[in-house]
C-alpha cells in the first residue's frame, strides 16, 4: 500500500518536472530523458549484481557470528563494530546497502544496521580517498569527520529508544 | 547517487577510475552465488535467485522514476541558485537550508564535494558546507530511492530518514564550534586561496 503510494508520488513528481522541462523547450526535455536513460542503464547492472549478491550473501553469512557481533544483545560493542565496519566498507552506492541488508536478514539487530548504514554513509574511507580528498581542503574534511564520529552511536541509541 | 562517468576536469589517478565498489560487489555476489550453488545444490540456489529476481523486478519502476526526477532536477535547478541560497545562509536557518538542498539535490560525489568548496568561497561557513555534504550523504532523496529502498524496503528507509533528518543540522552546529576555526577557517569576503591548502 505504502509502496504503491510512494511509486505514484514519484510518478507525479517526475510528471510535474517533465512538464516544466517541456515548457522550457523541447531540447531541454529531450536532454532530461537522455540523461535519465543513460543513468538508468548505468545503474541497472550494478543494482542487479548487488541485489542478487545480497540474497546469496545473507544465506552464507554465518548466523552465529552475525548474532554474536551485531545481534540484539551486542550492545555498544556491536555499535562500535558496526561503525568500524561501515567506515571500512567501500563507498559507491551498492556495497553498504547490500551488506547491511544481508546482515539484517542474517539476524543483525535493527539498531546496529542503522548504525552501520549511518557510518558507511558518513565515514566510508574509500569515498574520502577517491572523491573528497581530491576536491576539498583537508581541514574541512577533518572537521567533518570529527563531528560525524558520534553520529552512528547517536543513531543506534535513538533507534533503541524509539523501538 | 549516480556514479556516472565523472565530467573530469583533470585526469584522475588509475585507482580512482576503477569502480571499486562495483568490483567488490561483483566479487562478493558471484562468489557467494557460486558457493551456494556448489555447496547447497541447484534447488536452493534457484529459490534464492528467484526471490532476488522478483525483488529486482519490483523496484525497477522506482529506479527509473528516480533517474527521471534526478535528471530533470539537475537540468532545471541552476547551480548558481544553490550557491546563492546556501552561500548567504547564516545561523540556524542557514544550516536548515543547506541541509534541505543537500537532501534534495540529486548529484554524484563528483559534484557534491567541489560544490561544497564553491559554497564556502561564496560565503557559506564550514557549518553550512558540512550540513550540505552530510545531508547529501545521509538523507539524499535520490540516493535513497534508487539505492537504499531496493535493499531495505520502504519502512526501513522511512525510519532511517526521519531519524537522520535533523542530523545534518546537528553536524553543522557542531562544526561551528570555535575549536575548529583553525582547521577550517570561516571564509572572509574575498576568498583567500591559501586557506584551502
Amino acid at each position: 500500500m505504502i509502496i504503491a503510494f510512494f511509486t505514484a508520488l514519484l510518478f507525479l513528481i517526475a510528471l510535474a518536472l517533465g512538464t516544466v522541462a517541456w515548457r522550457r523547450g523541447r531540447p531541454l526535455f529531450d536532454k532530461g530523458l537522455a540523461d535519465a536513460r543513460s543513468q538508468f542503464l548505468h545503474l541497472l547492472p550494478r543494482l542487479l549484481i548487488g541485489i542478487l549478491g545480497s540474497g546469496f550473501l545473507a544465506h552464507l553469512l554465518p548466523r552465529e557470528t552475525v548474532l554474536a557481533w551485531f545481534g540484539p544483545n551486542s550492545g555498544w560493542t556491536g555499535t562500535l563494530l558496526a561503525t568500524i565496519a561501515g567506515a571500512l566498507t567501500p563507498g559507491g552506492p551498492v556495497v553498504g546497502y547490500a551488506l547491511g541488508a544481508a546482515a539484517l536478514k542474517a539476524g543483525a539487530d535493527f539498531a546496529q544496521v542503522i548504525a552501520y548504514v549511518t557510518a558507511w554513509s558518513l565515514l566510508t574511507l574509500n569515498r574520502m580517498l577517491t572523491w573528497e580528498m581530491p576536491s576539498m581542503p583537508m581541514g574541512l574534511i577533518t572537521v567533518r569527520v570529527i563531528v560525524s564520529l558520534p553520529l552512528p552511536f547517536l543513531a543506534a541509541w535513538l533507534t533503541m529508544l524509539v523501538r | 547517487m549516480p556514479e556516472a562517468p565523472a565530467p573530469t576536469q583533470e585526469p584522475r589517478p588509475w585507482y580512482a577510475r576503477i569502480d571499486w565498489g562495483l568490483a567488490i560487489v561483483a566479487i562478493l555476489s558471484f562468489g557467494s552465488a557460486g558457493y551456494v550453488l556448489v555447496k547447497e545444490g541447484p534447488t536452493l540456489w534457484l529459490q534464492i535467485l528467484m526471490e532476488d529476481a522478483w525483488l529486482f523486478a519490483s523496484i525497477l519502476p522506482k529506479v527509473a522514476l528516480g533517474c527521471l526526477i534526478g535528471a530533470f532536477v539537475r537540468l532545471l535547478i541552476a547551480r548558481e541558485m544553490i550557491e546563492r541560497y546556501v552561500g548567504r545562509g547564516s545561523g540556524l536557518p542557514g544550516l536548515a537550508i543547506a541541509g534541505l538542498i543537500g537532501m534534495l539535490f540529486p548529484a554524484g560525489p563528483f559534484t557534491i564535494f567541489p560544490l561544497a568548496v564553491v559554497l564556502m568561497a561564496s560565503g557559506a561557513d564550514r557549518g553550512a558546507a558540512i550540513a550540505f555534504i552530510s545531508a547529501w550523504l545521509l538523507v539524499g532523496i535520490n540516493r535513497a530511492i534508487i539505492w537504499e529502498m531496493p535493499f531495505f524496503g520502504t519502512d526501513f528507509v522511512l525510519f532511517r530518514f526521519l531519524l537522520s533528518m535533523p542530523m545534518p543540522i546537528l553536524l553543522g552546529l557542531m562544526a561551528r564550534a570555535p575549536v575548529f576555526e583553525r582547521l577550517a577557517p570561516t571564509p572572509k569576503a574575498p576568498e583567500r586561496p591559501e586557506d584551502a591548502a
